[in-house]
């Protein structure tokens, strides 16, 4: 499955807050890049989660929440990161958990706010720490400026956003998918 | 509310919104021109103000939709007479007397200042 960059969804209520959860394996190979080691500055490898990727996971999450309101009937499209802080690494063995809640949502779109935290397995006791916050709002597409039928772009009537991969995601983290 | 308070507090939306600085964001200051909002920040601006004045705004209140893209308002890159009349009677906050001259199309987002929200918020908390 491409592209999919949370695990499982361990908690919804609908219409006000997702969470979900994103493991991180060395098995991944963009981690062998990011950063590979540098023999000519004497620099082990460094394999560290992309803080874009982190953004990412952080819309999946908060664009399911926004998805799952109306049903998935509208395009939801990732429309604007308000502000994004990351305060911390996070390296392969660890988990990350996003919670994404809705802060305004209407006809046109939804602004969101999703809390970013991160589970150390070797410091267990520790739980989960806060390492970082993501504000992005998200667009209905057929509702605004750029829909079909407003200014004569052709989008495709099917919900291309929300695809076999999010349903298989949703599947398995046991909520029904309409 | 003073006009003083409602402007303050419409200048902290727009710097959030828009990531400007304060002092650019001067009554006269077009969204779209001065500020570089694009169509998502109209949400994000009605969003916040409606939190930050707790009240409503119904979709297409604040910012028209759909006029400039309907045929019978617009001919030849121009608003029409019918166009100019749709757009006064949704927008009663909105200051025409310049575009009337002119009114060409692509002058439409001038017509949206920070004079504008102020005077569209004046409405809505007067009419709380």
């Amino acid at each position: 499955m491409r592209w999919m960059w949370i695990d499982r969804v361990v908690e919804l209520v609908p219409r006000q807050r997702m969470v979900a959860i994103k493991n991180i394996s060395l098995a991944e190979e963009h981690l062998h890049d990011h950063f590979a080691a540098d023999p000519t500055r004497d620099l082990p490898a460094l394999p560290v989660m992309p803080a874009s990727l982190i953004i990412e996971g952080c819309a999946q999450t908060a664009g399911i929440l926004v998805g799952h309101a109306e049903s998935f009937r509208e395009k939801v499209i990732l429309a604007k990161i308000n502000r994004a802080e990351i305060s911390r690494e996070a390296t392969p063995g660890t988990t990350l958990r996003y919670t994404a809640t809705i802060e305004r949502m209407d006809a046109a779109g939804a602004s969101t706010r999703i809390l970013i935290a991160l589970f150390d397995h070797a410091h267990a006791a520790a739980g989960f720490e806060e390492i970082g916050q993501v504000e992005m709002m998200f667009s209905h597409l057929d509702q605004n400026m750029g829909g079909a039928g407003r200014t004569g772009e052709a989008f495709p009537e099917h919900n291309f956003v929300f695809g076999e991969g999010f349903k298989t995601l949703l599947r398995t983290s046991g909520i029904p998918v309409p | 509310m003073t006009r003083d308070e409602i402007l303050s507090k419409v200048r902290d939306v727009l710097v959030d919104a828009l990531a400007v600085d304060d002092d650019e964001v001067t009554p006269s200051a077009s969204l779209i021109n001065d500020l570089g909002a694009e169509s998502i920040d109209f949400l994000d601006i009605v969003f916040k103000l409606e939190q930050a004045f707790g009240i409503k705004i119904a979709q297409g209140e604040l910012f028209p939709e759909g006029v400039t893209q309907d045929p019978k308002f617009v001919k030849d890159g121009m608003v029409t007479t019918e166009g100019l009349a749709a757009l006064k009677a949704r927008l009663p906050h909105v200051d025409f007397t310049a575009f009337e001259k002119d009114p060409k199309v692509s002058k439409v987002a001038s017509l949206f200042t920070v004079e504008t929200i102020v005077r569209f918020i004046e409405g809505k908390v007067a009419a709380k």
